[in-house]
């Protein structure tokens, strides 16, 4: 065996990413398919399950003028009013509310909303998060102190009570769907940097210590050089996971808020929470189509999303990971050794399969 | 079937499911292992010498996939089959009939129980004993262990013992139902030469007097010599030779064995070497500037709450002038380490003085260091850990160059990182390849490269191959020789192995404690050391040859 053979061999690490040996299409290299074919069993039926649920939670939301038969606060036609509490028919295929509105209508125009919510509150937590924990990991010291314990603060307030407070300071009455759409992710944003920001200066604490950076410490790199190429970007990889797990819990805040009253108001923009809490007294009436379908839309919009982060998550450890296994003892010995004769180091010693 | 041997493996292959389909670990291994003898089965790492005794005690983690028998004989001439039987039979068997002694006694133990609790839950394990019974049994094994005082110390907690003493713990609970085999899987690696020596005779004690037969898993041919009555050579997944121990030194038979032990070195082999660099040096040599002067050097790390802090380096002075290896020996804690950081600028100076190519480093800062930052280069210990896993071999190596402005871009330093990496001998497409996709050795190469991509002046090596295979060891050392007497750098190179400082150093300095014990030529130290401590390092280190390591045994039983 020389060194050039060696060169088509399998990957030696158990966990070397496909997608830097360059082979198949290139589609199969894309982060989220790269996993789902890399699942098996019931990791990618969660996973599949999660996808399809996502995708058509985004497809509804992007959709939602096309997809809606009215619109979020239309309350007649030119024909004439919807009428209030309308059981499901041809017109009003989730029936109506108890103030005249389409339930499918509101549904569809409510996951508009909530894509919105979820995407201005996770960027906004992860640019604040991570410049705060990238900072406060690598240089420590008082400031570091500081930030820790503010975090710890903010953990310790119940995270829908935070956001409440900061849609009352932020919004102030506003009734605007922007001003509540922003009210809202702001207020989500608040209970979420502390994730971000321990997770990073987490990460960011452990990788200082690492031989790489001291190597780079060594040849006398800027601070800022060590941070951007070496310290940020291998303090990142774990949040992908968070962002899809957040997501889900970003929903269900804003569910929470609109529930409590302090979402956004009807005419400006659709809200699963609000409608909820108004379909509160329908319940009892026997009028199930008002809190079941806006209900039905937060649970899976947050299942899917949960889905997804888990089975992420389980998948980026190896530990975890579930692969498909022979009966049969099989597979070709690993070239792990170093071929005695040839000049460079044959083959290769990842870290080896015993010490799994 | 006879009934003369504890342990019978036969035709055993392991797979392992991983993403990039099945691996086969091991492939058609047979042994025989008898009552009271001790097999050694030595092979690199990802030879399958590891799988192997995991099989043994049916300790082959979810994924893995075993074929062939493993057949174990217990006291009363019950047979099992560790592979093919139910979960419930294997947990009767691991203790009674079959017993491990793991790599690191520090995480084999649990913090929270004292260790006379841990020795008897293995009692428990199997059958009701009485908690005063078990009390009995633990303090009895500790004393043969050899841990004074065992009626007090059966209730201390791990924490309480040293490093040496825990593994003589986890070697209690291993005897503690007297199993027909003990399973150790690199036993004295974690640990110092001096304790290993210790733990290798309490090893070869044990087996005279309880008759118990041991399968040693190591890499290191000394602990094979000094212990094993029959060497299993491993490679690739498969048994290449296997032979009586004197046979196997003596006489080695397969092409690897050979290589192996052709690759182990020993003391004394680079004495000739040294001198004959010694004699090619120009008059005057030794009254130039060094590149290193280390005066009264002391280094302390501030303790916690109050605390006194840890005094790591302790009034250590010495000089590496240019061109100069200077070897830095000591066990672990003996401050090697924490001197190698400081002469780098990683680590503070808290007194005395010590000037590196003529900056003063006690109290520098940022600044003060960065006209000597490009005149120095380090090597660290793993190379797995000190490079960025997400850039190129190639922008690792370029980043000197671009972070000291003698190239622009990673790019644009190609055409000297290429010159670099054939120095070091590495092909030059392994520039575009990630550092996870080379070996152990392979990478430890392109530190190298990276270390000189400046041209230094000196070379800081901190245990550059203590990570490594021992046939790759000493292609690098090999390299590491070569480098250094075609550039001229001085090298301050730290390492725990006399015979590895032995092969490259000029001087060698012995420490012990953050002390320094000892320093002079390779010839001086290690020919005629004058300090005890240094002469008990080397009479610990055992050496790879079973009739000499027999007469070194003696000698140092009677000294």
């Amino acid at each position: 065996m020389t060194a050039p053979e060696t060169q088509g061999a399998p990957p030696p690490v158990p966990a070397a990413p496909e997608h830097l040996q360059g082979r198949g299409a290139w589609f199969k290299r894309l982060p989220v398919v790269h996993q789902v074919r890399q699942s098996v069993g019931l990791q990618r039926g969660m996973l599949v399950t999660g996808l399809v649920l996502c995708a058509v939670f985004v497809v509804t939301a992007v959709g939602a003028r096309w997809i809606a038969p009215y619109g979020w606060s239309q309350l007649r036609t030119p024909e004439g009013a919807f009428g209030a509490q309308q059981p499901p028919s041809a017109e009003h295929w989730f029936g109506t509310t108890v103030g005249g509105y389409d339930v499918l209508s509101r549904v569809v125009w409510g996951a508009q909303t909530a894509l919105l919510v979820v995407i201005v509150a996770v960027t906004a937590s992860i640019v604040v998060g991570v410049l705060l924990g990238l900072v406060s990991g690598y240089f420590g010291g008082w400031a570091d102190r500081v930030l820790v314990l503010v975090a710890d603060a903010v953990y310790a307030f119940p995270s829908l009570l935070l956001a409440i407070l900061l849609a009352i300071v932020i919004s102030g009455g506003q009734s605007s769907m922007w001003g509540g759409v922003l009210a809202a992710a702001l207020s989500i944003t608040v209970v979420f940097v502390p994730q971000y920001f321990r997770v990073v200066r987490a990460e960011v604490v452990r990788i200082k210590g690492e031989a790489f950076v001291d190597a780079a410490r060594v040849l006398g790199t800027p601070h800022r050089r060590i941070m951007t190429r070496h310290v940020l970007r291998n303090s990142v990889r774990t949040l992908p996971l968070i962002v899809t797990l957040n997501a889900s819990e970003g929903i269900l805040t804003l569910a929470g808020l609109g529930f409590l009253g302090f979402g956004i108001e009807p005419t400006a923009a659709a809200e699963w929470g609000y409608d909820l809490q108004r379909a509160v007294a329908d319940v009892t009436s026997g009028i199930w189509w008002t809190a079941l379908f806006p209900g039905l839309a937060i649970v899976l919009a947050a299942m899917g999303m949960t889905l997804v982060g888990e089975s992420l998550n389980d998948l980026a450890d190896p530990r975890l990971r579930v692969r498909s296994r022979s009966r049969k003892v099989a597979g070709a010995v690993a070239a792990t050794s170093v071929d005695a004769g040839s000049d460079a180091d044959a083959g290769t010693t990842g870290p080896s399969k015993e010490e799994s | 079937m006879s009934t003369s041997r504890v342990a019978h493996i036969e035709d055993l292959a392991v797979s392992f499911a991983t993403d990039a389909g099945p691996v086969r670990a091991v492939d058609g291994v047979s042994l025989d292992v008898a009552p009271g003898e001790v097999l050694a089965i030595v092979g690199e790492s990802g030879s399958g010498k590891t799988v192997t005794a995991k099989t043994i005690l049916g300790l082959l983690p979810e994924t893995a996939t075993a074929s062939g028998a493993v057949v174990l004989s217990g006291h009363d001439g019950a047979q099992t089959d560790v592979v093919h039987v139910s979960g419930a039979e294997l947990r009767r068997v691991r203790g009674r009939d079959v017993a491990m002694v793991f790599q690191e006694p520090s995480t084999a133990l649990n913090p929270v129980y004292t260790v006379g609790w841990q020795i008897a839950e293995g009692l428990r394990a199997h059958g009701k004993v009485s908690a005063k019974e078990a009390r009995r049994r633990a303090v009895e094994v500790l004393r043969t262990v050899g841990i004074p005082d065992p009626e007090q110390r059966v209730d201390h907690y791990p924490h309480q013992f040293s490093g040496g003493q825990k593994q003589r713990v986890v070697i209690a609970m291993a005897l503690v139902l007297d199993p027909g085999l003990i399973v150790a899987d690199e036993p004295t690696t974690a640990l110092d030469v001096t304790v290993q020596a210790e733990i290798l005779d309490l090893l070869r004690r044990l087996r005279d007097e309880t008759g118990t037969a041991i399968v040693l898993i190591t890499h290191n041919m000394g602990v094979v010599a000094d212990l094993a009555d029959r060497v299993a050579v491993m490679y690739q997944g498969h048994v290449v030779e296997e032979a009586p121990v004197q046979e196997l030194f003596a006489d080695p038979q397969a092409e690897y064995t050979r290589t192996l032990l052709g690759a182990v070195p020993r003391v004394g082999e680079g004495t000739a070497r040294a001198e004959a660099r010694a004699a090619s040096r120009p008059e005057g040599w030794a009254d130039g500037e060094p590149v290193v002067r280390a005066e009264h050097l002391t280094i302390t790390y501030p303790g916690r709450f109050r605390r006194p802090g840890f005094t790591a380096v302790d009034d250590v002075s010495l000089t590496i002038r240019p061109g100069e290896v200077l070897g830095l020996v000591g066990e672990s804690g003996s401050g090697k380490t924490t001197i190698a950081r400081a002469v780098a600028g990683l680590q503070p100076v808290t007194s005395g003085s010590l000037r590196v190519l003529g900056t003063e480093m006690r109290g520098a800062r940022g600044r003060a260091l960065a006209g000597m930052r490009p005149r120095l280069g380090f090597v660290f210990q793993d190379p797995a850990t000190s490079f960025n896993p997400l850039l190129t071999i190639a922008e690792c190596v370029a980043e000197p160059l671009v972070v000291h402005g003698r190239a622009a871009s990673p790019a644009a330093a190609r055409g000297r990182v290429d010159e670099l990496l054939e120095a070091v001998q590495l092909p030059r497409s392994y520039g575009d390849r990630y550092p996870h996709e080379l070996s152990g050795g392979q990478r430890q190469r392109a530190s190298l490269a990276r270390g000189l991509a400046l041209d230094p002046e000196l070379l800081v090596a901190d245990e550059p191959t203590s990570a490594l295979d021992v046939s790759v060891q000493a292609r690098v050392l090999e390299l590491f020789a070569d480098l250094q007497a075609e550039l001229g750098f001085a090298c301050l190179f730290v390492s725990h192995d006399l015979a590895v400082v032995d092969l490259l150093a000029d001087r060698i300095a012995v420490l012990y404690r953050g002390r320094l014990v000892e320093s002079g030529t390779g010839a001086e130290v290690l020919g005629s050391p004058s300090e005890d401590y240094t002469r008990r390092l080397l009479a610990s280190l055992p050496v790879p040859d079973p009739a000499e390591q027999a007469r070194r045994r003696v000698s140092l039983a009677t000294a």
